[in-house]
């Protein structure tokens, strides 16, 4: 046995253990920071014609309105149609990236998502329930929203009870997920078959997932839910980091398993929920944003967690910006255009690091 | 601690595994159970961990897993299974760490990265600290396996085959450092064992167990007899002294057609 310097190793190992730590802590601050770059260069984009100096002299005349003046223009379209928008893309991309994350740790699986688990194309259904048999009007828009939440919630204790009757495991949970996307999905289907053909578009955009119809009160109502969400998700860290090692070694460690697997997939499914019956279906964020922080820092959720969130606000905020502006006036649906911008970061973090992921 | 187990039965639906199971141990003692596939080996171990719901008693210095939480069992007993699960993108350090969870409520002391750092070291396997999990050879990882049940700081180590995917030299190294954590730290170690030569040599006494029971219990060199072998395992074998351990050589099995 190799007992040279024995307590010099020791410390050497622990140094390196918070050398190991405060990258991680490094990678935080960095996506933290680059969210706010993406935010201060999001604000200018956009197509009305506002200089970079009247984007900001709208924001700062709205705190301090003796200081700095601006036009009632220049406010509105900051105010009431970008800043939202620009945060509901922080919010609703911290909320999937984070709960993409808690499905892989709590499956044990990469390829889980809200997307995989039919919990998307539980949403579709209850939009184009609406979209198909709705009332029309304004009502309608809230109907849509209402249904896509309900059914979303509906899908995950489907998943719940299906897998209960075989005991919660990730492999009936993920079998659970699968059968519910496939009902759900001919569901949507025969509706579309059935509807007009205003309808179809209107259920098809909808499956495209796109930011256009955001709020502050959206924006305030999906923060709360997220926001009260990621406490709870956050101290499961290291029961998350245990279960990693497979069911009965994590209960050795004092885990009980089952009821920390329902209750994190019943959180984040929630918080899918809360986001995407606003936007429709963006897939990618969820299944994305943690391979890509997994490749980055390594599997510790107590990183992984808020990094993925991280990561996933970045990306999606970089997506919508970029959805308005490429083809301006006309925008794309940011579901397409996460696919196209994640896509490359992704493949080109998969390639480079071929060992030591999986 | 002493580990009394009394009365234990277990069952998977309406198929009884152990059948009424009654033994316990010395502190510092390594117990090997040996036995046929499907004797109830790995089973005995999840009963004993509360991995499984037993019927009968487990204590663990005199208290009764049935009334301890799951924390204050980790806290007692560690448990490294046959087949290992690695989890995502973890190095050999975290993987180690997580040992420390019936520890840790957020934050890592130096405390426990000092525990860690000593098993580490211990093991001899500072090179490997900081490599992914994926990046290292399977003997190697069951060392991990093992390290991460040394930082839980058990009384009760329950190992299950451990040797069974090692090369020569890490079985006789993992023997070695199971021995060495059991004298070190006394804690009672209770491990399912395949190889008959290793668990004679390396334990203190053995249980054999078939069909969910005990059917002997005794030193090694009580037990390992061609009689026994004969009877438990329906093989005919050689008991030879020659390498200065007991060493069973299997020959044939009992009753087959021989062509």
């Amino acid at each position: 046995m190799d007992q040279k310097g024995a307590p010099g190793d020791l410390s050497h190992l622990r140094e390196e253990y918070h050398r190991f730590a405060a990258k991680r802590y490094l990678f935080l601050a960095g996506c933290g920071i680059l969210i706010l770059i993406l935010i201060g260069i999001a604000t200018t984009l956009g197509s009305a014609d506002l200089t970079i100096g009247e984007v900001y002299a709208a924001i700062i005349a709205r705190f301090f309105p003796s200081v700095v003046e601006s036009t009632p223009l220049a406010s509105t379209i900051v105010w009431e149609y970008r800043l939202h928008r620009i945060f509901f893309a922080i919010a609703a991309g911290f909320g999937l990236g984070i709960a993409g994350a808690v499905m892989q740790g709590v499956l044990r699986n990469p390829l889980a998502s809200p997307f995989t688990l039919g919990i998307s194309a539980a949403a579709s259904f209850g939009a184009s329930i609406v979209i198909v048999f709705g009332i029309g009007g304004f009502a309608n828009d809230i109907a849509i929203i209402i249904a896509a939440f309900v059914f979303t919630l509906l899908a995950t204790f489907g998943i719940y009870s299906l897998s209960r009757v075989r005991g919660i495991s990730p492999e009936s949970m993920i079998l659970a997920g699968i059968i519910l996307m496939y009902l759900f999905s001919a569901m949507t289907s025969f509706l579309q078959y059935i509807g007009t053909v205003d309808q179809l578009q209107e259920v098809v955009f909808w499956t495209f997932g796109s930011l256009q119809r955001t709020s502050w009160g959206k924006l305030a109502l999906v923060s709360l839910v997220v926001g009260l969400c990621i406490p709870f998700i956050m101290l499961r860290s290291w029961d998350l980091n245990a279960m990693g090692q497979g069911d009965q070694v994590a209960k050795s460690m004092g885990v009980d398993v089952s009821r920390t697997r329902t209750r994190l997939m019943l959180i984040a499914s929630l918080v899918t929920a809360i986001i995407i019956c606003f936007t429709g279906v963006i897939g990618f964020i969820g299944l994305v944003a943690p391979h890509i922080t997994r490749l980055a820092i390594g599997g510790d959720n107590r990183f992984l967690l808020p990094a993925s969130g991280l990561v996933g606000g970045a990306l999606l905020l970089t997506a919508d910006s970029l959805a308005r502006t490429v083809l301006a006036p006309a925008i794309i649906p940011v579901g397409i255009m996460t696919s196209f911008i994640g896509i490359p970061f992704f493949l080109y973090l998969f390639l480079r690091k071929r060992e030591g992921y999986w | 601690m002493t580990l009394s187990v009394r009365g234990l039965s277990f069952s998977y639906g309406d198929r009884e595994i152990l059948h009424d199971v009654s033994f316990s141990t010395a502190p510092g003692e390594v117990l090997g159970i040996a036995g046929p596939n499907g004797c109830g080996k790995t089973t005995l171990i999840k009963c004993i961990d509360r991995i499984f719901e037993p019927g009968g008693r487990v204590e663990f210095g005199g208290k009764d897993m049935a009334d301890l939480s799951t924390t204050e069992i980790a806290q007692l007993i560690a448990y490294v299974p046959q087949a290992l699960t690695i989890g995502m993108a973890m190095s050999v350090f975290e993987t180690i760490l997580l040992g420390r969870r019936p520890y840790i409520r957020w934050s890592v002391s130096d405390a426990d990265l000092e525990r860690v750092s000593a098993v580490i070291a211990e093991l001899a396997i500072q090179h490997l600290a900081f490599r992914k999990m994926t990046q290292i050879s399977g003997g190697e990882r069951q060392k991990v396996m093992i390290a991460r049940a040394m930082v839980q700081d058990p009384s009760l180590l329950l190992l299950d085959e451990p040797t069974s995917a090692l090369d020569l030299r890490h079985q006789l190294e993992v023997m070695e450092l199971v021995r060495r954590v059991a004298r070190d730290k006394e804690a009672t170690v209770l491990m399912a064992v395949h190889d008959l030569n290793l668990a004679g040599r390396f334990c203190d006494r053995l249980m054999i167990m078939k069909e969910g029971r005990i059917v002997a219990m005794g030193t090694p060199s009580e037990l390992l007899t061609r009689e026994l072998i004969r009877d438990v395992y329906e093989v005919d074998a050689v008991i030879s002294g020659e390498s200065g351990y007991l060493q069973v050589i299997p020959v044939r099995p009992v009753g087959e057609i021989t062509v």
